[in-house]
């Protein structure tokens, strides 16, 4: 397996970088190279002209504040996912970046590279929507910040425009009287997820006023759906009813890996777990102020 | 579209190596094919088995997923860069070789380069530690307990030779 002929370009700046796409419509950005060289190797994707951003300046820090955090381009999930900082901020992030592959795809793939790569599949994507985060992108042109929920067109597809690069990625931090989870069930450790599911849940004493579920590997696009309305009380049943509440906005599908029946299984078991999960820990922070 | 050869110049296990290859090299192939470094194995080419794991600036990383022109400017460190100066086996190698890790030997080199830095990182893993540490690479024939075995021996054996320094 080895890829086609294709231009090789390692500019040194960003407006380097972005003169370069410019002018090669055919040319793709090359991040940490965990899902575009393989799709090269297979010959699934074979573009005229790679322009390689890692030698780019700037790009690569994880900065916190107290609003959220924040992923430059060149950020590996590995320093991310070390970010102790960031995980406080916002612990969904470092929940799962834990089952983003295994630690050594996670030294070279990029946070920012998964979320522009828009498979339903990942997990990062995903939590961007669930946390109403958005994607800086630069171009010629000038730069535009990108919401998550604007972000996913179809299955590997996102907006990002092909002369544009995803400079960085914005994950809001934890709201107050949120609690977050994230689980998924894949057939090794550190394989894609037959099925991952995470969930934000606000509440107001026990009451819960928000809950949103997010899920991996059941549709073509990363889907959230909103069930605040189900959860008026939260109890075991309850929990268990949110599977029938979320499956019609998904799509589990049959593959070699597992039924679309089982994935729908792991959906209503994932989902009642998760979402029970991330409303006890947002009691726990209610009760701990 | 171009098979364009780029002047670059690899630093492996310490020794600078300037090469002439088409964008497209695989590090995987550069380090095999063009400077004959055959200790790192290629089983699946596509990220999944980890024989091709090297070593980039101390952390793992898969081979086959890096173009050889992106590895400028970074140190690289592959199965032969694991033995001591006089030539003798590394610790980990060492572990290895008391244990029973290997049996054919083709995932050997991925684990040790993995296992290397997984020490280096984290010098007493519990037994836990040991397998998460291994979690990324697939063996076809050990069964992986004469594996994990070996990543506590090795840590034995560095802890010793700290003691001992
Ligand atoms: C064995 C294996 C297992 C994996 N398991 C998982 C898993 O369980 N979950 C998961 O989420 N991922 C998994 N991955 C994929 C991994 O997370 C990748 O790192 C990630 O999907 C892509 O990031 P990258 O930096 O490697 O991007 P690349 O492979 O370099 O690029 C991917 C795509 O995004 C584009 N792109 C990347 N960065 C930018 C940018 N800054 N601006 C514009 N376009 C850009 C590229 O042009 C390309 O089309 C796995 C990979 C492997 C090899
Ligand atoms: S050959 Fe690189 S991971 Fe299998
Ligand atoms: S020893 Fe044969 S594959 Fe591991």
């Amino acid at each position: 397996m080895k890829p086609a002929p294709f231009d090789y370009h390692r500019p040194g700046s960003l407006a380097e970088a972005l003169a370069i796409l410019a002018g090669e419509p055919g040319a793709k950005v090359l991040a940490g190279g965990q899902s575009l060289v393989p799709l090269l190797s297979m010959r699934l994707a074979a573009p005229a002209a790679l322009v390689d951003i890692n030698g780019l300046p700037d790009l690569d820090a994880v900065t916190v504040t107290d609003d959220g955090v924040r992923v430059g381009a060149l950020a590996r999930h590995a320093d991310v996912l070390a970010s102790t900082a960031a995980a406080e901020r916002q612990p969904l992030l470092g929940m799962a970046l834990a089952h983003v592959a295994h630690a050594t795809i996670r030294n070279r793939g990029t946070t920012v590279g998964s979320l522009v790569h828009a498979d339903a599949a990942s997990e990062l994507p995903v939590v961007l929507r669930l946390l109403g985060g958005s994607v800086d992108v630069a171009s010629v042109g000038g730069t535009r910040t990108i919401a998550a929920d604007d972000l996913y067109l179809g299955p590997l597809e996102s907006s990002v425009a092909p002369d544009e690069i995803a400079t960085s990625a914005w994950f809001p931090a934890l709201e107050p009287g949120a609690g977050v989870a994230f689980d998924e069930v894949a057939r090794r450790h550190g394989d894609y997820a037959l099925c991952g599911v995470a969930a934000v849940v606000r509440v107001e004493g026990d009451r819960v006023v928000s809950a949103r579920a997010g899920f991996v590997s059941v549709a073509d696009l990363p889907t959230v759906v909103d069930v605040t309305d189900a959860l008026t009380t939260v109890d075991a049943a309850a929990l268990a009813d949110l599977g029938d509440v979320v499956l019609p906005h998904l799509d589990p599908a049959d593959d070699v890996h597992a039924t679309a029946d089982y994935r729908a299984q792991l959906v209503r078991v994932l989902t009642a777990r998760v979402v029970g999960t991330a409303y006890d820990r947002a009691r726990e922070r209610g009760t701990a102020r | 579209m171009s098979d364009t050869r780029h002047d670059v110049r690899l630093s492996v296990n310490g020794v600078g190596h300037d090469v002439s290859v088409p964008a497209r090299r695989l590090l995987s192939d550069a380090l095999r094919h063009d400077l004959g470094l055959t200790g790192t194995h290629v089983g699946c080419e596509h990220g999944v088995c980890g024989a091709c794991t090297v070593l980039l600036d101390g952390r793992p990383v898969r081979a086959c997923l890096m173009l050889a022109v992106s590895a400028v400017g970074c140190e690289i460190t592959t199965v032969e860069g694991l033995a001591r100066d006089d030539g003798s086996l590394g610790p980990v190698q060492q572990a290895f070789a008391e244990c029973h890790g290997l049996q054919c030997g083709f995932c050997t080199p991925g684990f040790l380069t993995t296992i290397t830095a997984g020490l280096a990182d984290n010098p007493t893993p519990t037994h836990e530690e040991c397998r998460d540490m291994i979690a990324g690479n697939l063996c076809r024939c050990t069964g992986y307990q004469n594996i994990v075995r070996a990543v506590e021996r090795a840590a034995e054996l560095i802890a010793e030779e700290g003691e001992a320094s």
